[in-house]
C-alpha cells in the first residue's frame, strides 16, 4: 500500500544542561495514504517529539524519516501541523487568522484567498469572517484553527491534543465536526491524544507507545460494525467500541 | 441592551450610580478643603504665607504669567521636551528590544549591563550630559531618554521573550523566517506592553526633563522652579508645581486614553 510517511528506527535526544533526555528511542512506523492513525501513550512518551519530527521542526539524533518517499530536510510544505490550543491570533478577524500560512509562504493571491474563504463559508465561519476570535465560541475556534491550516492546502495533517482545551459536550461534537472535515477533504491525519474512546472513534488505526523513551508498544486496526455512513459518534455505539477500548486501556498500563 | 430590566436590576444600577457620584463628590469636597485651610491659614497668619504661599496669589500668579505669555510658554517648553523624551525613549528602547530578541547572544552579553545601568539612577548623570551635549534643550531630551530607555528595553524584550512558544511554532510549521516571527507574532503580541511601558515612560521623562531643566536653566517649569527658588518667590515655585502636576496628569491621562481606544479596536 502506498506509504505517505515512514519513520526508519527513529531516536530522539534532547539535550539540556541538566543532562540528556531520550525522548523516542528506535521507532519505527508507516502511514498509508488517507488513512486517520491515532497515537496514544502516558504522558511526557515523546508523542510531541514524533510530531515535531515528522514536521521537520526538528531533527531526528539518528535514524530515517520519509515523505512521499523523500527524507524529510527542514521543514515539509507537505505537513500542517494543529496544535493543542487553538492558538488564534486576537488581533486579527477569522479569515485574516486563516489566510496567515498563506501570508507566511508568500502564496496570497486572490484564487488562495477565494479558496480560504471557500473553506469558511463551507465548514459555517462564512458569516464570521470578519469576528474576532474572542467573539466566538470554543468549537468555532477550533474550526477556524482547522481551516487556518488546511488553507495552505498540506497533505497530512498532524494534530496534537487538539481537543484537550474544550470542555466534554464541545469536544465530542467538534471532533465529528474535523473528522468529517479531514475526510471530505481526503486528509492522511495523525492524530495526539490520551482520550482512548476518541482515537477508538476516529481512527483507522491506533498506535499504543510505551513510557518515555518511546517506542511502538503495539498497534490496533480498528474494525467497527456500523452502518454505511460512519463517523465518530456512531463509532462509540458499535458492539466492539468497548473491547477496543478496554484493550488499549489496559496496555496504557495505567497506575494512579 | 434593549431589553427591559427587571426593577430589581434598576435598582442594582441606582445605586451603582450613586456610589460613584459620592465618590466624584468626595473627592472635590477634599481638594475644596485643602485649598480653603490653606487659604484661611495663611490670612489668619497661622503660615506665613511668603514661606507657604497661598491659593490666592497663586491665582494671582497664574493671571501675570499668563499676560506675559511666559506661563504658556515654560508648560509648552516642559510638555514639548517630555513628549520628545518618552517617544525617542520608546521607540530605540524598542528597537534595542527587537536586537536583543534576536540575537539570544547579544542578550546574554548585555544582561549585566543593562541590570547595573536600571538599578543606576540616572539622575547623578546629569552633569555629566550637560557637559558632553551642552546647555541647552538637548541635555534635557537626553535627560529624559536616559531615563526611560533602559525600562523599555527591559520591559519590551521581556515581553518578547514571553511570547507563546507554541504560537511560534505554529508560524514555524508553516515555514516563517525570523522577519516574519517577529513580525505576525512576537511584536503584535506586545503592543500592549509596548503601550503600557509608554504610561511609566510619561512619568520617567518627566523626571528627567525637571532634572535636566534644573541644570540647564534656560526655559521650562523645572527652571520656574529652581528659579522661584533661587529668588525666594515661593509664589512661582508653588504655582509652577501645581501646573506641573497637572500637565504631569493631561500627558497620563492622554496615553491612558490611546490604550483603551487601541485595547478596544483590538
Ligand atoms: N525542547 C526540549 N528540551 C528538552 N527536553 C524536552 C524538550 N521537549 C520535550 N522534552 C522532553 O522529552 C520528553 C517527551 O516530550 P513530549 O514529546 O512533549 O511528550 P508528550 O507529548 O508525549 O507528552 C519529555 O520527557 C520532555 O520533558
Ligand atoms: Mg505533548
Amino acid at each position: 500500500m502506498d506509504k505517505v510517511v515512514e519513520l526508519k528506527n527513529v531516536t530522539m535526544n534532547y539535550h539540556t544542561l541538566d543532562g540528556e533526555t531520550q525522548a523516542i528511542k528506535n521507532l519505527s512506523l508507516d502511514i498509508r495514504r488517507g488513512e486517520f492513525v491515532s497515537i496514544v501513550g502516558p504522558s511526557g512518551c515523546g508523542k510531541s517529539t514524533l510530531l515535531s519530527l515528522i514536521s521537520g521542526l526538528i531533527k531526528s539524533s539518528t535514524g530515517e524519516i520519509l515523505i512521499n518517499n523523500e527524507p524529510v530536510k527542514g521543514l515539509s510544505r507537505n505537513v500542517g501541523y494543529m496544535p493543542q490550543r487553538d492558538h488564534l491570533f486576537e488581533w486579527l478577524t477569522i479569515l485574516r487568522n486563516t489566510i496567515i500560512g498563506l501570508e507566511i509562504q508568500k502564496k496570497l493571491n486572490k484564487d488562495t484567498m477565494r479558496g480560504a474563504e471557500k473553506l469558511l463559508e463551507e465548514y459555517g465561519l462564512g458569516e464570521f469572517k470578519h469576528y474576532y476570535p474572542k467573539q466566538l465560541s470554543g468549537g468555532m475556534r477550533q474550526r477556524a484553527a482547522l481551516i487556518r491550516t488546511l488553507a495552505v492546502n498540506p497533505e497530512i495533517l498532524l494534530l496534537d491534543e487538539p481537543f484537550s482545551s474544550l470542555d466534554y459536550q464541545t469536544r465530542l461534537a467538534i471532533s465529528e465536526e474535523i473528522w468529517l472535515i479531514i475526510k471530505k477533504e481526503k486528509k492522511t491525519a495523525i492524530l495526539v491524544t490520551h482520550d482512548i474512546a476518541e482515537a477508538v472513534s476516529m481512527s483507522d488505526r491506533i498506535i499504543v507507545l510505551t513510557r518515555r523513551p518511546g517506542e511502538v508498544k503495539s498497534e490496533h486496526d480498528i474494525q467497527l460494525t456500523t452502518c454505511e455512513n460512519k463517523t465518530p459518534i456512531i463509532c462509540r455505539e458499535a458492539p466492539e467500541f468497548r473491547i477496543y477500548f478496554n484493550m488499549i486501556w489496559k496496555e496504557l498500563d495505567v497506575h494512579v | 441592551m434593549y431589553e427591559e430590566h427587571s426593577s430589581e436590576h434598576k435598582e442594582f444600577i441606582r445605586k451603582e450610580k450613586v456610589t460613584k457620584n459620592a465618590v466624584i463628590i468626595s473627592r472635590i469636597i477634599i481638594l475644596a478643603a485643602i485649598f480653603l485651610l490653606w487659604e484661611a491659614a495663611a490670612n489668619l497668619k497661622w503660615i506665613d504665607p511668603f514661606i507657604m504661599s497661598q491659593p490666592t496669589r497663586i491665582v494671582q500668579t497664574i493671571i501675570n504669567l499668563s499676560k506675559d505669555g511666559s506661563l504658556f510658554l515654560h508648560t509648552g517648553v516642559t510638555i514639548y521636551e517630555t513628549i520628545i523624551g518618552f517617544l525617542s525613549g520608546t521607540i530605540l528602547g524598542t528597537f534595542i528590544a527587537v536586537l536583543l530578541w534576536w540575537s539570544n547572544f547579544a542578550a546574554r552579553v548585555l544582561d549585566p549591563y543593562l541590570v547595573v545601568l536600571n538599578a543606576l539612577p540616572k539622575t547623578a548623570l546629569g552633569p555629566i550630559i550637560l557637559v558632553w551635549v551642552g546647555g541647552t534643550t538637548g541635555s534635557i531630551i537626553v535627560m529624559a531618554l536616559l531615563l526611560s530607555i533602559i525600562v523599555t528595553i527591559l520591559n519590551v524584550y521581556q515581553s518578547f521573550k514571553s511570547c507563546d512558544e507554541d504560537k511560534i511554532k505554529l508560524l514555524k510549521t508553516f515555514g516563517a523566517t525570523k522577519v516574519q516571527i517577529l513580525k505576525k507574532v512576537v511584536f503584535p503580541s506586545s503592543i500592549p506592553e509596548i503601550i503600557s511601558t509608554l504610561k511609566i515612560n510619561v512619568g520617567l521623562s518627566l523626571v528627567g526633563v525637571i532634572v535636566g531643566e534644573f541644570l540647564v536653566s534656560k526655559a521650562g517649569l523645572g527652571y520656574l522652579i529652581i528659579y522661584g527658588g533661587q529668588v525666594f518667590k515661593m509664589d512661582l515655585v508653588m504655582t509652577s508645581v501645581i501646573i506641573l502636576a497637572m500637565a504631569a496628569a493631561l500627558m497620563y491621562l492622554s496615553v491612558a486614553w490611546i490604550e483603551k481606544k487601541f485595547i478596544k479596536m483590538r
